[in-house]
């Protein structure tokens, strides 16, 4: 390879290249531009019909208004004004906040938990393990959703059946405060494992001799964890808080599904998302539910922003 | 097609097997603890296996998380023949869904992720800043705009309405960009070049082989993200013809906790829920090495 000539004498390679004149755009060049902008075209064509186009003809609704009587209206920002004070909106967006508070880190800490302890080598099964507690991920929301909502239940529900069996009476799974908790039990099911992945091939990432080197000098296991495992995986961690986040925000199916089993706990607002939906199919109001879906994604967006320029400046202080 | 396809740094290793008896660091109280939280994660999944073989009266009178009357056949053959077997469709509409985005969505990736990864071009690395940026574009949030704009379109209820908007992975082509900067050796283009193979045809003829690892990870993972979406096609779909497992079966189920006269469905619908389940979970457990790298890729290079 050419870049052996350069290492060993990198002053004189440096130079040289300096020296010779830039040539102008040659007839291979021209080609393999053509050729890369042909390759990502497709893809572009698509991203930006499915993903742009639909931003932006959102953001071109939210500023009209339909009415029964005087047909569609320029508003402005009447519709976004309205969203802000909308206390069903606001509700939602707090009940999320509330749910990614307490949700996201129990989730976080119990996949990085698993991935510390099969990135041990100290526990037996563990392929097994790794397997179990990732193979909710296969299954689909609707499902996941269905299966807990029976398991919850008060009819044929096992913990129901325990409670009664037992003189206690079924658990409040389905009570005004019980259900966010029911929801969380649910999320963190489906997706503590794809986390526990994220976390783990991180982790088998870190090179061996930089905790071997500890365990000489006496480190314990849990130091080594903590001084060492966990801030080498600091990108991997970003990640998964950042798409924990997104998801927590777009919460719909779940909320959606359990509505049937308790429609005077979970309303038709539950999730902004779930609101979005309903006043677009249910209102049938396209315009006030394109400026909540945009101001979702707006709300989504500046969190995750927020959580990645806190794990930077956390860095920058470290 | 095997794990020892994919380059050694994406393949997720086992931990080191255990050293001589002088450092036996085996811990049983941690194994036990595991073993404990995993079958926290399989409870569900078992539950699900005892239901499907009960009989409606046997969910409501027997033991949730015990075997009664063996009934699964009986319960199948409901769920199949249910509404004139339209499970079946759903079945094959799933599949449809799942096999075109995904195919469609690996491969715009694939060609993407490659470019990117292989040519410097003017304005490659603002449009994959623009991917990267992408990432964090909340797609729920989006479902509704883009069934407002498909109903201008007059595509709404047609299976383009769920292929469309699953076939866009930004997230797969920032993998597809790791991967072909490590598994396509640039030498290997120059040949190409050399003999006067054109850039395209490079790409067809030498890089998508090497590429396929890759872009089988990328495949897998819209695979089960389709499969399992649930909001977009509750959207898009009025026809029940055209729904997806995901969607037939919520509808089941909201009949069945209706109530009056349709108290029989649990069952079929129990059944119904583990058949659906039951392709990933086989191809999952299968092909997890392929899940794992693809998650490893992300974890370790974002």
């Amino acid at each position: 390879m050419s870049t052996t000539v350069g290492s060993a004498r990198p002053a004189a390679s440096d130079a040289s290249t300096a020296i010779r004149p830039r040539p102008r755009l040659t007839a291979a060049k021209k080609r393999q531009y053509g050729a890369a902008y042909a390759l990502v075209l497709p893809f572009f064509i698509i991203f930006i019909a499915m993903m742009i186009v639909p931003l932006v003809y959102a953001g071109y609704l939210s500023v009209f208004t339909t009415k029964l009587i005087g047909g569609t209206s320029f508003a402005g920002l009447e519709n976004y004004a309205k969203a802000i004070t909308d206390p069903l909106f606001l509700t939602g967006v707090l009940r999320m906040a509330v749910f990614l508070v307490i949700q996201v880190p129990i989730m976080i800490g119990l996949a990085l938990f698993f991935a510390l302890a099969l990135d041990s080598g100290m526990m037996k099964l563990a392929r097994f393990t790794r397997l179990s507690i990732f193979v909710p991920y296969a299954v689909p929301g609707v499902v996941a959703t269905l299966m807990w909502g029976y398991l919850y239940g008060p009819d044929f529900g096992p913990f129901a059946q325990i409670g009664t069996a037992l003189g206690l009476g079924p658990p409040p799974f389905f009570t005004p405060t019980g259900m966010l908790f029911s929801i969380m039990n649910i999320v963190n099911w489906e997706f503590i494992g794809y986390n526990m992945i994220v976390l783990f091939a991180a982790l088998r990432s870190i090179a061996p001799e930089l905790y071997e080197a500890a365990r000489v000098d006496g480190a314990s296991e849990k130091r080594i964890a903590w001084s060492i495992k966990i801030p080498g995986i600091r990108a991997g961690l970003l990640l998964t808080v950042i798409f924990s986040v997104i998801g927590t925000f777009q919460l719909f199916t779940e909320p959606q599904l359990l509505r049937t089993l308790a429609p005077t706990v979970i309303g038709t607002a539950y999730t902004p998302n779930l609101y979005a939906y309903n006043v677009a199919f249910v209102n049938q109001d396209a315009n006030y539910a394109a400026a909540l879906a945009f101001l979702l994604g707006v709300v989504i967006m500046i969190i995750s922003y927020l959580v990645q320029l806190g794990a930077q400046r956390k860095e920058r202080r470290s | 097609m095997t794990a020892a396809t994919l380059p050694p740094d994406l393949v997720v290793k086992d931990p080191p097997p255990l050293g001589g008896p002088d450092k036996q660091r085996s811990s049983y109280l941690l194994t036990v603890i595991m073993i404990i939280c995993a079958s926290y994660f399989l409870l569900p999944l078992f539950w699900l296996v005892v239901a499907s073989t009960k009989s409606n009266a046997d969910l409501f009178s027997t033991f949730g998380l015990w075997f009664a009357n063996f009934n699964l056949f009986e319960n199948i053959q409901s769920v199949l023949t249910f509404q004139d077997g339209v499970f079946i469709r759903w079945a094959v509409n799933s599949f449809i869904y799942a096999v075109v985005s995904a195919v469609g969505a690996a491969f715009l990736a694939t060609m993407a992720g490659y470019a990117f990864a292989k040519y410097q071009f003017p304005g490659g690395k603002a449009l994959f800043a623009i991917i990267l940026g992408a990432v964090t574009i909340p797609s729920a949030a989006l479902t509704v705009p883009t069934y407002l704009m498909f109903a201008q379109a007059h595509l709404t209820d047609t299976y383009w309405a769920v292929i469309l908007p699953s076939l866009v992975a930004p997230f797969g082509v920032f993998l597809m960009r790791v991967y072909a900067a490590d598994a396509i050796d640039t030498t290997l283009i120059e040949a190409g070049r050399v003999d006067g193979v054109g850039e395209i045809r490079i790409f067809f003829t030498i890089a998508f082989r090497l590429l396929l690892p890759g872009s089988v990870t990328v495949l897998l993972f819209s695979l089960v993200a389709t499969w399992n979406n649930y909001f977009l096609p509750l959207i898009m779909l009025n026809s029940a013809e055209k729904f997806p497992l995901t969607v037939g079966l919520a509808q089941w189920a909201a009949t069945s906790a209706g109530g009056s006269g349709s108290a029989a469905l649990f069952s079929t619908v129990i059944t119904g829920s583990f058949l659906s389940i039951i392709p990933l979970v086989i191809a999952f457990l299968f092909l997890s090495r392929y899940w794992e790298s693809g998650l490893a890729a992300g974890g370790v290079k974002a």
